[in-house]
């Protein structure tokens, strides 16, 4: 029985065949030598139909407790925001969908006009000059500004402060001895990253990398932060929240030499952890540094506008071992959704994001307050949709304990943190409600403490 | 057509966010606050449908039609996979989900491992890399920590690449810091042995390979190559980009190698996405297992599954969570529909590539005269010679008949290279059109070679000026400043 992903009748099979002039298909494989065959058929579970194929992965699928089976304020990283329904109608385009990258220009017009509204998407969020067209995710852009600034400044530090999402940290970290780079890395206090120690840090540093919000939730002092970079001569690099740049200040206004960030907030699902979208943006100095795909607009033979992938020099096809990155697949549907969403947003609704996320997460501090008795762990910070209490016991219990009533109660920082083992870190995006609040601080007074 | 921004006018909007009464206000210190919002499209919901509607009409996808283009494997994309990838349990899974409410996923994840352990030959795998270019560079990653455990990493420096490897292998090699040796290609297509021969001793840390190479040719000497390399105490990495040539026939662990990255984006159909996302797991041989990113998932002697962090000797993380995690609901879904029978489907991927090239080499020139694997490169050094057109004018050529180009230019040894991959995923009679597309194209190179230098002629712009672009690069909407299309024009 042919394949239903298949479609080579016998009739056809001969008939090429003849054409090629050899007898059979096994003939077709003559080059490869007996010694590293197979030999054997391949020892996986037979091929399923379309509809066992269904069953068996909503089995799976219903083994997980997602989002929708509980009230999660889970955040660290990636969040629960709402994705409009726009979104998912562009992305099935098959159009979009299924295409490869636009390397023939005439062809992919869709795809590489879509890139240059999101480039100038994200130039606008972060305040910045350039964009490239997208990298894996929050942590892998990171690596790569690591990577433009080694080359840029020829120094050999990178400074990342401690308040740094640690997976952020740690893939730099892994990044790091490929690019002959050391990472330094610089205390909180009291939830944020203080500007003086910072400048100390920086002194000969290629870098300074900070979140903003930072991995506690806090809002960090980031003009500070950035000045105090400059003053080194280091390049300030912003790992930021797109959603809050409605509410936040532009990184591109307050000095930062480059903005990057985790993408998912703004268009994809959770998804256990991707695909999602990395953004990258910098200064206009630093484009024939920056690496992946760019778009740039040019016009046809006879004069039209239309779009092209550009400065491909940088890139590995082009330029090889001396590239700026090795990077070619990069997230582009991902980054479509982005554009997709942005768009649906527009500024007025990137705002109501913000403030809703804003007053919901300021409310809950209240309300785990006053409701729960719990204490805040830097109850003197400014926060954006995240913040840190403490739970009076191991927090991974209090997880535990919460989730058999029903509510996910949020990230257990301890295992990030030494010392944080009572610490839970809670985010509310504008999906949660002032009910789903107080049932959240209905259940922790029952189980923290 | 117009951008988004030219279609924005102030006050329009498509969302609408809930807004809660008596809540604190929203607050943020004057210090921080935005002082001038983003200039984001402001547009009604129907008119941003319609625009990215009409976008995608000037997108050319697998779904539109025959797309050969080489090394990139544009085989059909299963619709059943894209709305499996939709269900709540997977697309609203958050990662930091503790393992017991995530059984399902960690099962997902460790029966894929499965599979591609089997259909790599190999001990190991991680899930994590993001595209087959970042599991090269873990591969590499994996095999300096090796060296390093071994305490010969001062000395192994050097990693082997052919002359006809991606480029992102050079490039990889430079980001993990080891240094390039290229070695030749002989006249048969394949490695030249005694050129490598004299390249590998005991400062080579690792070949590095595609087999079947982007030729589309198998290396005949695999085997003489693996004794070379490990004979030096060098470790082997294969490309995986073209592993749809030989699943269930020949893997690349019994070919000899100890690292591989598998593009689930290419031969395991997770759409490409107009460029991503993909995926690239690596298998590994036994001996290089503990330097593997973490978390591993694993499964424990309850039968639950878990992840474990506590790898003394992991090499770190090379990007958030367990990997891109939609991709693997794709390709399992993709794997469990073949199963064993995964050997089918390479054996008419290499059916197909045979039959085009053969219809194909009288009017093209063809530099390595042997049977193909999945793919195989032509020379249009033929039709330059004799008309002046190019492998880029065949290519834009032929867009005006319905198809999407192969890729061109590529691999460097082979001038005016076009280089042909049909997938498996396609009738006789398409690849038949497409063969009579290519000879018609032969012939109106001779006959009218200005209509090959002006193609396309059918597409929604003409040829684009690539070095204006690149020149002065615009790379964003200039809102008030931004050169319009008549003046851009002029």
């Amino acid at each position: 029985m042919t394949h239903p992903y298949l479609a080579l009748t016998e009739d056809d099979k001969a008939e090429m065949l003849r054409t090629i002039g050899v007898s059979s298909v096994e003939e077709l494989f003559r080059d490869i030598p007996g010694g590293v065959r197979l030999g054997r058929e391949l020892a996986l579970e037979p091929a399923l139909s379309e509809q066992e194929l269904s069953t068996h992965l909503a089995r799976l699928a219903a083994r997980n407790v997602d989002t929708t089976r509980e009230l999660s304020f889970l955040g660290a990283g990636v969040y629960d925001h709402y994705v409009p329904a726009v979104v998912d109608a562009v992305l099935q385009r098959g159009e979009f969908l299924t295409a490869y990258t636009p390397y023939q220009p005439e062809m992919s017009q869709g795809v590489l006009q879509s890139i240059f509204e999101y480039q100038t998407a994200i130039c606008e969020l972060t305040g910045m000059d350039v964009s490239n067209a997208s990298g894996y995710d929050g942590e892998t852009v990171t690596a790569d500004a690591c990577y433009i600034a080694r080359h840029a400044t020829g120094r050999t530090t990178v400074v990342v402060t401690e308040a740094t999402n640690p997976q952020v940290r740690q893939v730099v970290k892994t990044y790091a001895p490929g690019f002959g780079l050391d990472i330094v890395e610089v205390s909180h206090r009291h939830g944020t990253t203080d500007p003086d120690e910072l400048r100390q840090a920086a002194e000969g540093a290629a870098a300074v990398i900070f979140q903003q919000p930072n991995f506690f939730g806090c809002l960090e002092p980031a003009p500070d932060l950035a000045a105090a970079a400059n003053e080194a001569e280091a390049m300030p690099i912003a790992h930021v929240d797109p959603l809050s740049l409605g509410v936040l200040e532009a990184p591109g206004r307050y000095g930062c030499a480059i903005a990057l960030g985790e993408g998912q907030a703004a268009g994809n699902f959770p998804s256990y952890g991707g695909p999602h979208y990395g953004f990258l943006a910098a200064r206009q100095e630093l484009i024939r540094r920056m690496p992946g795909r760019i778009v740039g607009e040019t016009v046809d033979t006879a004069g039209e506008r239309g779009y092209v992938l550009t400065l491909q020099t940088r890139e590995q096809h082009i330029r090889r071992e001396k590239a700026t990155s090795n990077i070619t697949t990069n997230q582009t549907l991902l980054a479509l959704a982005g554009l997709v969403y942005l768009t649906w947003l527009g500024p007025q609704g990137l705002r109501d994001v913000g403030e809703t996320c804003l007053s919901l997460a300021a409310y809950a501090k209240q309300r785990l307050q006053e409701r729960a008795g719990l204490e805040l762990l830097f109850p003197d910070q400014a926060t954006f949709k995240e913040f840190a209490v403490r739970v009076g016991r191991n927090a991974r219990d209090v997880v535990r304990d919460a989730r058999e009533r029903g509510v996910h109660p949020g990230y257990a920082l301890g295992r990030d943190y030494p010392g944080m083992d009572d610490v839970l870190l809670v985010a509310v995006t504008e999906k949660r409600t002032p009910e789903e609040i107080e049932r959240l601080a209905d259940v922790l007074a029952e189980v923290a403490r | 057509m117009k951008l988004i921004y030219e279609k924005s006018q102030p006050g329009r909007r498509a969302s609408s966010i809930p807004r809660h009464d008596g809540l604190p206000e929203p607050d943020v210190p004057d210090a921080l606050r935005r002082t001038e919002p983003p200039r984001l499209p402001e547009v009604p919901e129907f008119e941003l449908i319609r625009h990215f509607t009409e976008l995608s009409t000037r997108n050319f996808g697998v779904d539109t039609g025959f797309y050969p283009l080489g090394s990139c494997t544009m085989k059909y994309n299963p619709r059943v996979n894209e709305r499996l990838v939709t269900l709540p349990g997977f697309a609203n899974l958050h990662p930091h989900q503790d393992e017991d409410a995530a059984q399902g996923a960690l099962e997902l994840e460790w029966r894929l491992e499965e599979i591609l352990r089997e259909v790599s030959g190999l001990d190991a795998v991680s899930l994590q890399p993001a595209a087959g270019s970042q599991g090269e560079l873990t591969g590499l990653m994996l095999v300096r920590a090796y060296f390093e455990d071994r305490g010969e990493s001062a000395q192994r420096r050097k990693v082997v690449i052919p002359d006809t490897a991606h480029g992102t292998n050079p490039a990889s090699v430079t980001m993990a810091g080891f240094e390039l040796t290229h070695v030749q290609t002989d006249a048969r297509g394949n490695i030249d042995i005694e050129d490598l021969r004299a390249k590998v001793d005991e400062t080579t840390a690792a070949l590095m390979l595609t087999n079947p190479s982007t030729l589309g040719l198998f290396d005949e000497n695999i085997e003489e190559i693996e004794r070379i390399f490990h004979g030096a105490g060098a470790l082997m990495y294969y490309d995986g980009a073209n592993l749809n040539a030989v699943c269930g026939i020949s893997r690349p662990g019994d070919m000899g190698f100890d690292v591989v990255h598998i593009n689930l984006h290419k031969t395991f159909s997770q759409p490409h996405g107009g460029g991503g996302p993909g995926g690239g797991p690596i298998a590994v041989r036994g001996i290089l297992e503990p330097f593997l990113p973490v978390p591993a998932v694993i499964r424990r002697d309850d039968g639950s599954f878990g992840l474990d962090f506590d790898r003394p000797k992991t090499i770190g993380k090379v990007r958030g969570f367990t990997g891109p995690f939609g991709v693997f609901v794709r390709s399992y879904a993709y794997m469990r529909m073949y199963g064993p029978r995964l050997r089918e489907m390479s054996e008419a991927a290499v059916l197909n590539a045979n039959y085009v090239l053969s219809r194909l080499k009288g009017a093209y020139d063809l530099p390595f005269d042997r049977l193909c694997m999945h793919e195989f490169v032509l020379s249009a050094r033929n039709l330059k010679r004799d008309y002046g057109v190019t492998a880029l004018d065949v290519a834009k050529r032929l867009m005006d008949y319905g198809f999407h180009p192969p890729t061109v230019y590529f691999p460097l040894i082979v001038p005016e290279a076009l280089m042909i991959e049909p997938t498996e995923t396609e009738t006789k009679e398409t690849l038949d059109a497409f063969c009579e597309a290519m000879l018609a194209i032969a012939r109106e190179a001779s006959e009218d070679p200005e209509l090959l230098k002006e193609a396309p002629h059918h597409r929604p712009v003409r040829r684009l000026d690539e070095v204006r672009a690149a020149k002065s690069p615009v790379v964003k909407y200039g809102f008030a400043e931004h050169p319009q299309p008549d003046a851009v024009a002029r």
